[in-house]
């Protein structure tokens, strides 16, 4: 009998939540849940504070999956939904997230989650997601004030990533290390398409090309297509990276010697940002609705 | 806030910018009406702001759909730029 296909692309699901702190006193608590074509993540907030997160992949079925993500971030707390006075949903199934007080796009989410995790010094955020790209110029507030997205093509995206990581037959989590293991950087492969990268790349390996010198080209490839998002936005500093790719140091360290500029680094994950930001914009609603009460 | 729609692929790049805070103070929206083939609409932003908006079924397809107006040759003003008054919409190709 054949042995089941090793899935490559596959990352690390998990949970975490601040054990230090009490949520039972707390004055308000919000969460932010952002179904993503490839991820989901929820982020609970109490009195403004990360308390507790979750990230996981996303299903065939948006309200499930936020529901899936949701319950994940509230394991062992002794929380339920009940407690949490306002939810907001984003990403690309923002809508479909049944218990959400309200729908806000993970362009503004990503800013003002950006804006809590790399401090308002932040003016240029990237967000590499699974299945698009956004580049976002935001204030001293996290409020966008340019952005542009590209979501027409997987080239440049997490999703794009996955299939050149089963392809060469390497862990997700180890493509940015063993890109950066090259003598030589190589010319980048195709940043049109991901299926004419994949074919490029498949001819390379026969032509003898190491994995990590295809890996090295892809990389490359990848942070010359976001290149072009962030160039019609014009870069401003201070920049920082989100999204699943930011954790990518063969993508993140092509795109800083491209930039000339260095990213901001975080303590917190880079994929919750948006859930994040959902969960700061619940916040301010709540204290909007306190105040016109 | 500069709304950037439209997108990239491997033929060139096809974006509607809105300078949205024209939006806010605009009150005849005229660009919805100006373009042929509909694709503005009127939304509420996510910060409570009216501003106009390709609409979402366009946003993958713009190339093709400001097509008609834009002819090879003896191009015309564009009809979304002429009536916005406020000069909020540019075109990146």
């Amino acid at each position: 009998m054949a042995e089941p296909k090793k899935e490559f692309w596959r990352w690390k699901e998990y949970n975490w939540r601040d054990e230090t702190k009490d949520w039972k006193g707390a004055d308000i608590i919000t969460a932010g849940v952002d179904v993503g074509s490839v991820s989901s993540q929820a982020v609970i907030m109490v009195d403004g504070e990360l308390y507790a997160y979750s990230n996981m992949r996303t299903g065939s079925d948006s309200p499930n999956s936020a529901r899936n993500a949701m319950d994940w971030a509230l394991q062992d707390t002794g929380m339920t939904l009940e407690d949490i006075h306002f939810v907001v949903g984003t990403g690309y199934g923002r809508v479909n997230v049944p218990f959400a007080n309200r729908a806000i796009t993970e362009i503004a989410c990503h800013a003002r989650g950006g804006n809590y995790m790399y401090g308002p010094t932040v003016r240029t955020i990237l967000d590499m997601g699974g299945q698009d790209c956004k580049a976002i110029r935001c204030d001293d507030r996290g409020k966008v004030t340019n952005f542009l997205m590209n979501d027409k093509c997987a080239a440049g995206t997490g999703r794009g990533m996955e299939v050149f990581s089963d392809l060469l037959a390497v862990s997700i989590e180890d493509v940015g290390e063993m890109s950066l293991d090259v003598e030589e950087e190589p010319p980048p492969v195709s940043s049109t398409c991901v299926v004419f990268a994949k074919s490029e790349a498949s001819s390379l390996l026969r032509s003898g090309w190491s994995k990590k010198k295809v890996l090295a080209a892809y990389c490359s490839a990848m942070a010359h297509r976001v290149m072009s998002l962030l160039d019609r936005i014009s870069v401003e500093k201070d920049f920082a990276i989100t999204g699943g790719i930011a954790k990518n140091i063969g993508v993140v360290s092509r795109l800083e010697k491209e930039l000339g500029l260095a990213s901001l680094k975080s303590k917190y994950d880079t994929q919750i940002a948006g859930a994040l930001g959902g969960a700061l914009f619940a916040k301010a609603l709540v204290e909007k609705e306190r105040k016109g009460a | 806030m500069k709304a950037n729609y439209g997108y990239l692929d491997g033929s060139g790049e096809y974006y509607i910018t809105i300078e949205t805070d024209s939006c806010i103070t605009c009150d005849h929206h005229a660009c919805v009406d100006a373009c042929p083939v509909g694709l503005f609409n009127i939304v509420i932003d996510d910060y409570d702001d009216q501003v106009a908006a390709v609409k979402e079924e366009h946003r993958k397809k713009i190339k093709y759909d400001c097509g008609p107006c834009k002819p090879v040759t003896d191009r015309p003003p564009l009809p979304c730029v002429v009536a916005c008054t406020f000069g909020a919409i540019t075109h990146s190709w």
